[in-house]
């Protein structure tokens, strides 16, 4: 879905409630945005393009500031994602430990390029650029909960219980 | 009487497996009707012993590891919980070679108390700083700080003391104390650790700080890499305002300070300060001119410190111990200790924390015992992506800032990452820009075409496209980067990039296959 078609797509009634339940919570804050921003991805999995001028309304910013915002962190998501996210670590303790072929791998098993979501929507695969994991590279993310040492056998014995 | 069993909630102790282990000894236990009390600690920062357990006793802990789930029924089988011999005892934690060693200030209760327990936190010396400074004018904490020789350990070595001064000279108003916990170097893990491991240490340090220079709002800025950090941390918050150690009374001093945790969003520029003030005021993370310096016109352009966790970590010892005593540690102009976190393709990675002054070698060698692959180590880079390659032939140099500045290296957060004889150094130096590239703010010019120049350049000299001559520019866009970049990032993506070509020019000259 291009950002150009999302933004002409209206916010669904459900994800509207989210995402004013996400400015109820922190408008009124000093500095908000980002907070809004977090709590919308941890409620809809990603940052609507459809929301934006909602949210810049309530914080009586600009949809310029709010979609530069979005567009500037690379955590900020601004497409459904699939049901699981995999990240695996690209940074230099990881690559000493050849995460590039762990990475080779994973986009071969998972049927999917790195930023890239499967077509059954179950894998969303991310690079990330350290996760603290260093002194046991290299380290994958699946949903949030930390790997490490991973190899490519790990990694499918990681991913099996997953739907 | 339960018995005591420490399993770590540690990131890189769940990733080994703590988690499983621990639910593991809990199901146990619970089957042979044994009364066990689980602590989940930080970690001991020994990863190639993780998950490590731990079990008190009246001559101390006795340690096991690495304890997998398959090791649980043995271990009670051969009476772990009376400290007797398995296969996987280690003898008393006090007593592993490794951490016996060490000198741990900062560090000192990390691994060793329930991190968000204040009452733990308590027994083991927490707080008596801050008690300490209750006593003291705003000056004299400032003077203990500046005294004490503490600087910035974050990468920039700024004395912190003098950070400080600036902020509590300025008129009064609302100021603000920042934590910058936006830990993004590769191979760094130690603010990770301390804020899992030991979360009050920090928001004793930060009370300190505010207490100061009359600050009475802070914000931890942590990066939204680290979950288990950010959940630690706000439970640990939740107990020090509840015990009065937080808010608008505290320990019934009339003293205000309240803290709060805001999230990054992966941008690693926002480990520069004025980007991350930028972040915490809710915008796009790009880098302020200076001046004016964050002391005078920081967070939504009041005075504000910004330190590192490590920094403001390392507060609480120096006024619970004195300015003398932290400054008694270390060498030089690097004055008390530094957790250096080992990384990459190292046998035993994990946390040390030294005085100033250890050499790379008696790091990498003693308590690293080599590489992970067992192949000879050809270079670390020290101090994160924008640090400097060092080879082999330079591991006999002190850690220190002064010395490692002396090789045109630079210490940074601390961190070293190993690299075995099987790393393509021409990659790397690519791979710095191509990093550039990627977490530019955008704002300067350098930084934001200097890095994509970079990489484009790399292609062709990896391709062997007229190489020399393409090398030839790699090296003045490298001076140009360096000097002409609002900040570190793009100003300091040469070093990696320039140290590979120094010390590894036949990586650059390698036959295209």
């Amino acid at each position: 879905m291009s950002a150009d078609r999302a933004l002409r797509d209206p916010l669904d009634d459900l994800s509207r409630e989210q995402v004013e339940a996400a400015l109820a919570t922190y408008q009124g804050r000093p500095g908000p945005l980002l907070q809004v921003l977090h709590e919308v991805q941890h409620r809809l999995g990603y940052v609507p393009p459809a929301a934006i001028p909602l949210i810049a309304e309530v914080l009586n910013l600009s949809r310029a500031d709010v979609h530069g915002v979005v567009t500037f962190y690379h955590h900020f998501r601004q497409a459904p994602i699939g049901r699981h996210v995999i990240q695996v670590c690209q940074a230099e303790a990881c690559r000493s430990m050849h995460c590039e072929k762990l990475t080779e791998h994973v986009q071969r098993k998972l049927g999917v390029e790195l930023h890239g979501t499967t077509a059954d929507g179950r894998y969303t695969l991310e690079p990330v650029y350290c996760l603290g994991n260093c002194a046991c590279s290299p380290a994958v993310m699946i949903d949030g909960e930390l790997h490490g040492r991973v190899t490519p056998d790990s990694f499918d014995a990681l991913i099996a219980p997953l739907s | 009487m339960n018995i005591k069993v420490y399993v770590p909630r540690d990131a890189t102790a769940l990733s080994l497996g703590a988690g499983r282990v621990a639910a593991a000894i809990d199901r146990e236990a619970q089957r042979r009707g044994l009364r066990v009390q689980l602590v989940r600690n930080g970690s001991r920062g020994l990863f190639w012993l993780e998950p490590l357990i731990e079990v008190a006793s009246a001559e101390g802990r006795h340690a096991y590891g690495p304890v997998t789930v398959q090791d649980v029924s043995s271990l009670f089988d051969a009476g772990f919980l009376d400290g007797k011999p398995h296969r996987l005892h280690l003898g008393l934690t006090d007593e592993i070679k490794e951490l016996k060693s060490q000198q741990r200030l900062t560090f000192a209760r990390v691994g060793v108390i329930d991190p968000v327990s204040v009452e733990d936190y308590v027994a083991h010396g927490g707080y008596a700083g801050l008690k300490r400074a209750l006593a003291l004018s705003p000056s004299e904490i400032v003077d203990a700080v500046t005294q004490s020789g503490l600087r910035g350990r974050g990468g920039a070595a700024f004395p912190t003391g003098i950070k400080w001064k600036t902020v509590l000279d300025q008129p009064p108003q609302q100021k603000y104390v920042t934590c910058n916990a936006d830990e993004g170097d590769s191979g760094t893990f130690a603010d990770r650790m301390l804020m899992e491991g030991d979360p009050l240490t920090l928001i004793e340090g930060m009370t300190i700080a505010g207490i100061a220079v009359g600050a009475t709002q802070g914000y931890i800025y942590l990066r939204a890499e680290y979950p288990h950090a950010h959940r630690a941390l706000d439970e640990a918050i939740a107990s020090a305002r509840a015990a009065g150690y937080l808010g608008g009374n505290i320990l019934g001093s009339g003293k205000q300070f309240e803290l709060e945790v805001r999230l990054g969003a992966g941008a690693y520029i926002c480990g520069e300060e004025t980007s991350m003030l930028e972040s915490l005021e809710g915008k796009r993370g790009e880098v302020r001119v200076r001046p004016p310096l964050p002391a005078i016109k920081g967070l939504f352009g009041r005075p504000t410190i910004v330190n590192n966790v490590i920094s403001l970590a390392s507060v609480p010892v120096i006024l619970a111990k004195g300015a003398d005593f932290y400054k008694d540690f270390g060498t030089g102009k690097s004055r008390g200790t530094i957790p250096l976190q080992l990384a990459g393709n190292i046998k035993h990675g994990g946390l040390f924390e030294r005085a100033f002054g250890l050499t790379l070698r008696e790091l990498i060698y003693d308590y690293g015992v080599g590489s992970a692959s067992g192949r000879e180590i050809r270079a670390v880079q020290v101090g994160g992506p924008l640090g400097a390659y060092i080879p082999a032939s330079q591991f006999d140099t002190a850690i220190d800032y002064e010395a490692l500045s002396a090789i045109g290296a630079l210490l940074g957060h601390g961190g070293v990452v190993v690299f075995d004889d099987t790393v393509d150094m021409a990659g790397m130096a690519r791979y710095a820009m191509e990093f550039c590239a990627k977490e530019s703010c955008g704002k300067c010019t350098p930084c934001r075409i200097g890095s994509t120049r970079g990489v484009e350049l790399m292609d062709r000299v990896l391709a062997n496209v007229d190489r020399e001559r393409n090398l030839q520019l790699v090296e003045e866009l490298c001076d140009t980067m360096l000097h002409g970049s609002l900040c570190g990032l793009g100003g300091m993506t040469p070093f990696p990039v320039q140290s590979a070509l120094k010390y590894f020019p036949e990586d650059f000259r390698k036959t295209v296959q």
